[in-house]
């Protein structure tokens, strides 16, 4: 009773459905602006909730993620089953379900739908995509087919908001009237099989496993669901199970597709003249466009094309914002000193920490938006999978699958999404390995990184050509070696068995452009907040750190040795000194002789310290090492000016440049295989465990010393000859 | 007419066949019969890619894409 009244005011509607059936551009109709994005409760899979009012009532609609079967064999699955039946902490049972179905598939789209109509939940099925299927000639008699299934059954094309009122009430409607789909009839032996292990349960004390969790057990075996029967030993659950599938067996019945035929011939009973579809049917203009791009030859060339266009944008579009970003920045910056100088703590600390900080969260954004246009529009397109598709044989020898192209291609603009993503592959394993390569992939944080030493030194000495070859190479080292790691971890520490890869290839779509900008935003929003805060934090760690001491005898020394300078020159001269006995940089000189064989001197060093944190980092602290003050950028020509003319005070190369080829590209090399990524960490630690975050740490930063070191002596070895 | 039956490996890009039952369970068995690979669907080799591996498979309206180790495991009777 309780029930019904809560139900009067407020709805809690739960949106399931197969993947590729327009469920997200559907929730964001709903839903629209009014989102809220977060995670199930001890689970890495993305929950995502919105409310709005309709007919009287506060409706809050959560999208479960996307499943073919709640048999819950992948983590996404048994969030959505668990959901549905309760059991998720924190969690209630929707009031209403809205199953959203490809109008095209409505057939195997049900197959999910049968599985929740024996959970015995209020159902609305929404065909989306109608106004494709029609144009294929499937006709779908939607008054007929709601009068089968027994519940509300609404035509919808979400991408153009056709049919959403009608959703909104037929959800109302479904609620009023618990409206449950048809279950599917199932033959005695199954029920006397399901009772058998009632039955058991209940001599184990167990009265917690409902009959449908039973029945999944019975049906699923060894997927999560053996763990429902609960309260017995593994080898005794398999017994039973063993037990009573023989039960179904001596029906004559198959106990591995008895589920999957009976469900299939009810739903065939129940679509019957309802969904007719033409003589001759099938996505031609799909098969159409993978005549070519899925083609032997040209499906590669294209793909890697693509790939190279992906880079140019993140590479050139972003510049012309990231730059605008900086200026406003530095605008800020120096608009508010003047008025902080007579507190220079903390007018050091507001601008070249707190300000700075903020800047260099920012000044990612364009980069991140651009790549995130592009996933989202591969992704949205259909070509995603065509991707997988191509890569996977690429991928598979090494235990990833072609799924993980998803989130290595994500990896390039930030590793910290591309982990995410990796929620996306069923396989744990593959999920595991795919997570522990990602940061190898070159993400956008390091561009700067590379940016600053082509600019300074490749592009003045070689060219155009050979600065872009540089930084596609770059791109590419990470890459390179993620695989061999990636087959060693497989090899070696992960022992269990891999999913069977099944992918479905859908049908090419034209994306919709609010769809597109909306996970833009949300990435972007994510990234402000996952790692900015953190990138925040650290800069303000790193400006104390390379602030005190601040004994104010440097000052005077300095003026006393340069009697003849400018008040300028004074306040540059005092900086620098200021930072050379900083507690940054005797960190720095304590460590160097680490970095010695990778060519870098303690300055280098310092700024590599500082970007452990947040890589980007290194550009501002060799900005102030350098004097040349820490606002400046990886285009900054005084930075690259400071970097050029930089010299070995003492030792044996004393007077020689301390930024030489071979030190620039072991720089680069040592950035590109480093794990200097404090969110990337944390967010890993969290979709993996912080022994796996300790785990790829480790194993990066001894490989970037090794590639450094390999890099410049190689160098030096090949420019002596 | 019933042709050879063979496994879905070893069929070639445009070669038909229906679906046989399959032998053991576990995940793959469970995921491709609620995709509707049921014993007695039709199915269609629709490509392969570049390096052979995976294969596209289509049946019921549905492209489906799996490695060939997996399609092993699935018997098909050949149409001939």
């Amino acid at each position: 009773m309780s029930r019904e009244t809560s139900t009067q005011r407020h709805l809690h509607v739960a949106l399931m459905g197969n993947p590729n059936t327009g469920k997200t551009t559907l929730f964001n109709r709903l839903t629209g602006a009014r989102q809220r994005i977060g995670n199930y409760p001890g689970v890495t899979v993305e929950r995502k909730s919105g409310s709005w009012q309709y007919g009287g009532r506060r409706v809050t609609l959560v999208d479960l993620p996307g499943a073919y079967s709640l048999a819950a064999s992948s983590p996404d699955e048994r969030v959505a089953l668990d959901f549905l039946t309760g059991r998720l902490a924190g969690e209630k049972p929707p009031d209403v379900v809205i199953c959203v179905t490809d109008a095209s598939n409505v057939i195997r789209n049900l197959f999910l739908a049968s599985q929740a109509a024996d959970l015995g939940l209020p159902m609305v099925i929404a065909l989306n995509m109608s106004d494709t299927a029609e144009r294929a000639g499937i006709r779908i008699n939607t008054r007929l087919l709601s009068q089968r299934l027994g519940i509300p059954v609404v035509r919808v094309v979400a991408t153009k908001g056709e049919g959403i009122e009608e959703l909104e009430a037929a959800v109302n409607e479904a609620a009023d009237n618990h409206a449950t789909m048809a279950r599917t009839p199932w033959p005695e032996s199954v029920e006397t099989a399901v009772a058998f292990l009632a039955a058991e349960c209940e001599k184990k004390g167990n009265r917690a496993a409902g009959l449908q969790d039973l029945q999944r057990a019975l049906f699923d075996r060894d997927g999560g669901a053996l763990a429902r029967l609960g309260g017995f030993a593994r080898e005794d659950a398999e017994t039973l199970l063993a037990k009573a599938a023989e039960i179904i067996e001596a029906d004559g019945l198959h106990p591995v597709s008895v589920e999957a035929l009976l469900r299939y011939e009810h739903i065939g009973h129940l679509t019957e003249d309802a969904v007719t579809f033409p003589e001759k049917h099938g996505d031609t203009l799909s098969l159409r466009l993978d005549a070519v791009l899925t083609h032997r030859v040209w499906g590669p060339v294209i793909f890697v094309a693509m790939m190279l266009v992906v880079f140019q944008s993140i590479y050139s579009w972003a510049g012309p914002f990231m730059d605008a970003i900086e200026a406003g920045v530095a605008w800020i910056g120096d608009t508010a000193g003047p008025v902080l100088a007579p507190w220079p703590t903390l007018q050091s600390l507001l601008v070249d920490g707190v300000l700075a900080g903020v800047g260099s969260v920012i000044v990612f954004l364009p980069q991140i938006l651009i790549l995130f246009f592009f996933i989202a529009l591969l992704e949205d397109t259909g070509y995603m999978a065509r991707g997988a598709f191509l890569m996977d044989k690429i991928f598979g020898w090494c235990g990833l699958n072609g799924k993980s192209f998803v989130p290595m291609l994500s990896s390039f603009a930030c590793a910290v999404p591309g982990i995410l993503a990796a929620r996306t592959i069923e396989d744990p394993k593959a999920r595991l390995t795919t997570i522990l390569i990602s940061p190898l992939m070159s993400c956008s944080a390091r561009l700067p990184v590379y940016t600053l030493m082509i600019g300074a030194f490749i592009e003045p000495a070689y060219g155009a050509t050979v600065a872009g070859l540089t930084l596609f190479a770059m791109h590419f080292v990470g890459l390179a070696v993620a695989a061999p790691i990636a087959w060693a971890v497989n090899k070696f520490l992960l022992r269990t068995r891999p999913l069977p890869f099944l992918m479905e290839m859908p049908a090419y779509r034209l994306p919709r452009l609010r769809d597109i900008l909306w996970r833009m935003w949300r990435r972007a929003r994510e990234f402000l907040v996952r790692a900015g805060t953190i990138i925040l934090a650290v800069a303000i760690i790193i400006w104390a750190l390379s602030y005190f001491p601040r004994p104010p005898e440097v000052r005077e020394n300095v003026k006393a040795s340069a009697p003849t300078a400018d008040a300028m020159a004074v306040d540059r001269l005092t900086d620098a000194a200021y930072i050379e006995q900083s507690y940054l940089a005797r960190i720095g000189r304590t460590l160097q002789p680490v970095f010695a064989p990778a060519g870098f001197d303690w300055k280098i060093t310092v700024g590599v310290l500082a970007s452990f944190p947040a890589r980007e980092v290194i550009i501002s602290t060799l900005g102030t090492i350098y004097g040349a003050g820490s606002d400046v950028d990886e285009e900054s020509g005084d930075l690259r000016s400071a970097l050029a003319a930089a010299r070995w005070p003492d030792g044996p190369r004393a007077g020689q440049p301390v930024f030489t080829l071979p030190v620039a590209l072991a720089i680069m090399v040592f950035f590109a295989l480093c794990l200097q990524c404090g969110a990337t960490i944390a967010v890993m630690a969290r979709e993996s465990s912080w022994g796996w975050a300790a785990f790829a740490f480790a194993y990066m930063t001894i490989l970037a010393w090794l590639g450094a070191v390999l890099t410049y002596q190689l160098g030096g070895f090949c420019l002596r000859m | 007419m019933s042709g050879a039956i063979r496994p879905l490996a070893t069929l070639r890009v445009g070669e038909k066949g229906r679906v046989r039952p399959l032998k053991s369970g576990g995940a793959l068995a469970g995921r491709l019969l609620a995709l509707g690979l049921l014993p007695g669907t039709d199915i269609t080799v629709v490509q392969a890619a570049p390096l052979g591996d995976p294969v596209e498979i289509e049946f019921r309206g549905m492209r489906l894409s799996l490695r060939k180790s997996d399609a092993a495991a699935v018997e098909v009777e050949c149409f001939s």
